[in-house]
């Protein structure tokens, strides 16, 4: 009888203590992944500008050619690239795009589907990013409004897209990120950015899409307007 | 279990709850730095789906 009991006592202590570990996984997920890869995305994004120089044009010269594209397509997997910004998510809002879309690319930012197109591209620049945790990218996503700006920061230019709409599909739905969204195996005819998140929040059942058109093109040497980056109202920051 | 790590734990009390805490910092430490990171990868509401059959390769997969 005292041996049973002993047993049931540490079995009983077992089962708090794995109890404990799931709260501190919950804890760990939802709070210090994004802890975590905030910084570290901060960290990408400051490297990412010193790489790419300063975007005045005294500093620079206005004969600095372009990036060819042929360098971009050659973009190692997991390698940050360009910067994201979009004044609809905070004025101080800025992500590293990264290439590839696996679990560890998705925890250091926005992540580029490897096969379609490069920002400003003629087709589809497609990226991934997370709605909660991990720094979550794509947090607001859901308030994107028919006309916000999300420019695409590269060594060359300032690449300004336009959203033009949005859809919820389940996850099988990979003709969003054709070269015409939602259009597999039409020619493109003119640049699209499509952006994939988790729907609804903390969930992995659905996504919500949402596809922009490319409005403006900006050397990188002429500097961003301050109008355009201008955070549209009713924006949570 | 833990009544047994209380009475392995030496010296007097004060010194066996300052041991006790470093063991849980310790244990929290090994969990937020390598076993959540691992155990992660294979949880459902963090898997990046894939899909056989897509026309795009490399592109199978989605972010939550």
């Amino acid at each position: 009888m005292k041996a049973l009991r002993g047993l049931v006592h540490t079995l009983g202590e077992v089962f708090i203590t794995l109890g404990l570990l799931l709260l501190l996984f919950v804890v760990w997920q939802l709070w210090w992944t994004d802890v975590v890869a905030n910084s570290e995305q901060a960290g990408t994004v400051q490297a990412l500008e010193r790489g790419f120089g300063p975007a005045n044009l005294a500093e620079r010269g206005a004969a600095d050619p372009p990036v060819p594209l042929a360098t971009l397509t050659k973009i190692p997997f997991g390698e940050a690239f360009a910067i994201a910004r979009i004044p609809r998510f905070g004025a101080d809002y800025a992500r590293p795009v990264l290439q590839g879309t696996d679990h560890d690319t998705l925890t250091k930012g926005i992540a580029h589907y490897q096969s379609t197109a490069f920002p400003g591209q003629v087709g589809n620049f497609a990226v991934a990013g997370h709605r909660t945790t991990y720094g979550k990218p794509f947090s607001n996503i859901d308030l994107l409004r028919k006309g916000d700006v999300i420019v695409v920061e590269t060594k060359a230019s300032y690449i300004v897209y336009a959203v033009d709409r949005h859809v919820i599909v389940t996850p099988d739905h990979v003709d969003v990120i054709a070269p015409v969204p939602q259009q597999p195996g039409v020619q493109p005819k003119q640049a699209w950015m499509t952006m994939t998140a988790c729907h609804p929040r903390f969930s992995a059942s659905q996504r919500y899409v949402v596809f922009a058109k490319l409005v403006r093109r900006i050397p990188r040497a002429s500097g961003l307007p301050a109008s355009l980056m201008a955070v549209p109202a009713g924006t949570v920051g | 279990m833990y009544g047994l790590l209380w009475r392995l734990l030496p010296g007097p009390w004060p010194v066996k709850v300052l041991l006790s805490l470093i063991l849980v910092v310790g244990v929290v430490a090994v969990c937020f730095l390598w076993l959540f990171p691992v155990i992660s990868t294979y949880m459902p509401f963090n898997s990046n789906s894939v899909q056989s059959g897509l026309p795009f390769p490399g592109s199978a997969t989605f972010a939550t």
